[in-house]
């Protein structure tokens, strides 16, 4: 046994100085590839954090005022988190149960519409509902325009605090499917059976066996859920009127429209300690519900009338639930239901492209200074520069982390720690440091490339790490030359890595809303920010017009998933 | 010719390699056996460039390699787990080391095709190298190595991640492929029937030394030591102490397995310890004596008494140099069975004794020293 273990012990040290010998030459030491990456993200990230920091423990800013507007925010963010979040199981668990236990008919296709809001931008989310729901949207439109006999004209608004619940289910149930029903599915089933053969009834067994098992993931589950509602912005600003305010939209208003950057430096500490320790809580149980010995249950179809009334029900309610906003969208984008602006008189009700043809129209009195069409420029411009430049910042550090030494294992949590923080902040951050550039444009793909560059280097390092040194020394023993190797076996073999990286890049881009609001220039709208416009002015076009930017802002968005999934490895990671 | 004279290797604290040197001659195939982790991929890798040695020399031809790098030695290696690369096709794989040389289109089109027929696998060219079955991927890999006409081939165990059915096919073609092309190959391996099979030669690896070299036939007549005998499983390894010398030159030695008389070339003293190799075969001393009864015996009680308390003093008995016990176990193995005594002790039989009963059988014993 002894020896065996030192020979293993050998093997693999040898397999390290080998792959060594024909990596060095290329690569040298880890530490130059280090230099850009580390760099971006000080002035990127920590000189911000520090300013912000700084500028949050002033004694003008720790005032009995300020903290007492604090305590309301922070009160009101817990409340509507937590709501939200038990919202979340409350729909998420039925639904794992029915992903992960039976067999039906359309299953993958409902599982991948549920997954869908998740990838969306928290914009389209947030429009999406809109147009459904919102006071503009399809439901009271129709319901106030229609002269049926069986109805009489009335009104349906739906109270924003609960859109804003409606619009954090929609995005999140899929994380508890995901994470719930994978641990459900990895349950030993003979556990099951012992305690049906020891007399529990089924009700019984859930409580007592399965339920007990399935904590830590329930845990896990509700902590990541809690964090992403706790970090909403999108949704809260856009479905919230104004009126309800989270700590992340308060940073928002504070720093935009107060101009009260101490007040939102104090909130976003606030905001960072929190999500902190709530992602802390999270590793621990994300680590605790995953090591069961993986027994998968294979799902079965359903037998009992109980079992297929439950199917037929959930369904349904999911179906209707996550498809409807994603139609109406598009729908409302391609229909005209009120007046344009402020018109008496008739109205044409029916189709329309308008919408569409007014972004490219450039009028007098819009609330841009562009056509609307100048902001989807904008977005592929910042997304382009983006990909190249988290591209470019990332692959030095993902070749260096493929291959980790001591340093690496230092560096890894530090390059991470930007997706620990909201994306207001980062925003936040850069207003308060480079505040005498934020006439500049650049400032956007430097601020999107921060949220990005994680991304892009979990994307690259397990496309790099997964080449074995087996491969480079057998082209060398060939007679390839240290560059013949990196032209010839890395670059082609990482060359689909590489695109799911900047895909990746692309879509964060495209869809990033917090930072880019702090940080844009009214002149250089990104598609995210002219939909936030556009929905809080009033009048049919611009809402038509909102409608329609989120459209394609959404087809983009899918385009570019499909595109991911395409080039992603097999055995990437999920979250 | 490749010579490697006193190489040393050391990881940590542990000598991997203590004065490793040998050579290989053109067109001959070394076979490096030993266990895992006896050394014997450093050594191969040494020879590829891929790791350099502590202390000694490797030279190709005269000429010392320290300092050419793996990719300029022309020595071709392939790998137990392949090593294709998978983002090229066969062709492509095969062509990879010709186009390293920036060789013209057509005559890389005519080698690949060359290599892949030479190993069975025309018309695959145009697959890809992640649908293939194991074999046909180390055929790949091989047809890849063969490909660049090396000076030198290595096999760092090409065929331990087959199944045996697919490796004696495989092993048979890679001979005959050696044959043809006449190129001078090490083989490493831990299987000691696939080095026979293969080797022109055969070096033993053990705790960093070679303690044993020579044709296949060689070394299975003169294993020379107790751990190669076992390694090689060429039969019983019997611990004894030497008791003294008989009339006719022969030792007496006394092992708790009874005793035994050996000739050997070795100068032992009396109460030295040795080991001795019962060959599992009955030995039939006199082919015209009737009956075979005389080898085989199945013994009653009373017999075995006088067995145990035989005079070994006496070496022309007819009980002498023989195994004996109860039979514990027999499995039948192609034309014979094996079978297994109480004490450990096995032999191979034409017919199967019953279990349980007492057998003694004589067999040829010598002496490893």
């Amino acid at each position: 046994m002894y020896m065996g273990k030192q020979v293993d012990m050998e093997t693999s040290r040898h397999e390290n100085k080998a792959s060594l010998y024909t990596c060095v030459r290329v690569y040298l030491s880890t530490l130059p590839l280090w230099f850009l990456p580390l760099a971006f993200l000080a002035l990127a990230f920590f000189f911000p954090l520090s300013k912000i920091l700084a500028l949050t423990f002033l004694p003008s800013t720790l005032t009995p005022e300020n903290l007492r507007n604090t305590q309301s925010v922070v009160l009101f963010t817990f409340y509507q988190a937590v709501l939200s979040t038990l919202l979340t199981l409350f729909l998420g668990i039925p639904s794992a149960i029915l992903f992960s236990r039976f067999d039906f008919r359309g299953k993958s296709l409902l599982r991948a519409l549920t997954a869908v809001p998740f990838l969306l931008p928290t914009v389209v989310v947030a429009a999406s509902f809109n147009s459904l729901l919102g006071p503009r949207g399809l439901l009271n439109t129709i319901l106030q325009s229609s002269n049926s006999l069986f109805l009489p004209p009335s009104s349906f608004i739906l109270p924003p605090f609960i859109a804003i619940l409606l619009a954090h289910l929609f995005y999140n149930t899929t994380i508890v499917i995901r994470i719930v029903g994978a641990a459900l599915s990895n349950l030993n089933p003979k556990l099951d059976q012992t305690a049906r053969s020891l007399g529990a009834d089924s009700l019984r067994v859930w409580l007592n066996v399965t339920l007990p098992l399935l904590r830590p993931s329930i845990l896990a589950a509700s902590l990541l859920v809690f964090l992403f509602d706790f970090t909403s912005f999108g949704v809260i600003l856009l479905l919230g009127n104004s009126l309800l305010s989270t700590l992340e939209t308060e940073i928002y208003f504070q720093a935009v429209r107060q101009f009260n950057l101490p007040l939102a430096a104090l909130l976003s500490i606030i905001q960072l300690l929190c999500t902190l320790i709530v992602s802390i809580l999270y590793s621990k149980y994300a680590i605790r519900s995953t090591q069961y010995q993986p027994r998968s249950t294979p799902p079965l179809a359903p037998r009992t009338f109980k079992q297929k009334l439950f199917i037929v029900t959930l369904c349904s309610l999911l179906t209707v639930y996550f498809a409807l906003p994603l139609a109406s969208l598009p729908f409302r984008s391609l229909t005209r239901l009120e007046a344009d602006r402020g018109q008496r008189g008739e109205v044409q009700y029916g189709f329309t492209t308008d919408y569409y043809e007014e972004l490219f129209i450039n009028r007098r009195g819009s609330v841009f200074y562009v056509p609307p069409f100048q902001a989807i420029l904008n977005s592929l411009t910042y997304a382009s520069a983006t990909v190249i430049l988290s591209i470019l910042l990332g692959f030095p550090a993902a070749f260096a982390l493929a291959h980790p030494t001591r340093l690496e294992k230092i560096l890894d949590p530090l390059i991470m720690l930007p997706l620990g923080s909201s994306a207001v902040m980062l925003g936040l951050g850069f207003i308060v440091t480079y505040g005498k550039w934020l006439a500049s444009p650049w400032l956007v793909p430097f601020a999107h490339t921060l949220i990005a560059l994680p991304f892009v280097i979990r994307t690259l390092q397990p496309a790099i790490a997964s080449i074995p040194p087996r491969l480079r020394q057998a082209a060398s023993t060939l007679g390839a030359s240290p560059l013949d190797i990196w032209k010839n076996i890395d670059l082609p073999i990482l060359r689909r890595a590489t695109l799911a990286a900047a895909t990746f890049a692309f879509t964060i881009s495209l869809g990033e809303f917090g930072a880019t609001l702090l940080v844009s220039r009214p002149e250089y709208p990104t598609i995210p920010v002219a939909i936030e416009r556009f929905l809080s002015q009033p009048g049919g076009l611009n809402y038509g017009q909102a409608m329609a930017m989120a459209t394609i802002l959404m087809a983009l968005t899918t385009a570019s998933i499909l595109l991911i999934e395409k080039f992603r490895l097999p055995n990437a990671s999920e979250f | 010719m490749l010579e490697i004279k006193n190489i040393f290797k050391t990881y940590g604290d542990n000598p991997l390699l203590k004065n490793i040197s040998f050579k290989v001659g053109g067109g001959e195939t070394v076979c490096l056996l030993g266990a895992s982790g006896s050394g014997k991929s450093t050594l191969l890798r040494m020879i590829a460039g891929l790791e350099s040695p502590d202390s000694g020399f490797i030279s190709f031809g005269g000429l010392d390699l320290a300092s050419t790098p793996p990719h300029l030695r022309d020595f071709g290696l392939v790998f137990q787990d392949y090593a294709l690369f998978p983002h090229l096709n066969v062709n492509d794989n095969v062509a990879f080391g010709l186009k390293m040389r920036r060789m013209g289109r057509v005559e890389i089109s005519e080698r690949v095709a060359n290599s892949l027929e030479l190993v069975n696998l025309k018309g695959f060219g145009e697959r890809s190298v992640n649908d293939l079955s194991g074999g046909e991927q180390q055929r790949v890999a091989l047809a890849r190595a063969l490909a660049i006409r090396p000076r030198l081939l290595m096999f760092d165990e090409p065929l331990g991640a087959l199944d045996r059915a697919l490796r004696e096919g495989l092993l048979n073609e890679l001979r005959t492929i050696l044959q043809k092309t006449s190129v001078p190959a090490i083989y490493v391996t831990h299987d000691q029937e696939e080095a026979f099979a293969i080797a022109d030669r055969v070096l033993i690896l053990h705790e960093g030394r070679i303690i044993r070299e020579g044709t296949p036939a060689d070394v299975w007549a003169n294993p020379n030591s107790a751990y190669v005998a076992k390694f090689l499983g060429l039969g019983n390894v019997i611990d004894g102490v030497v008791r003294g010398m008989g009339k006719d030159g022969k030792w007496k030695v006394e092992s708790e397995f009874g005793g035994f008389v050996v000739g050997c070339k070795h100068k032992h003293s009396k109460g030295e310890e040795v080991h001795l190799l019962a060959r599992p075969f009955v030995e039939e001393r006199n082919r015209w004596s009737s009956s075979p009864a005389r080898a085989e015996r199945t013994l009653s009680d009373s017999e075995v008494e006088v067995e145990a308390s035989r005079d070994v003093s006496r070496p022309e008995g007819s009980n002498i140099n023989t195994i004996q016990g109860k039979v514990a176990d027999v499995v039948f193995q192609q034309d014979k069975y094996k079978v297994t005594l109480d004490n450990g002790l096995y032999v191979y039989m034409k017919d199967a004794p019953k279990i349980g009963k007492k057998i003694a059988v004589r067999v040829k014993v010598e002496c490893l020293g």
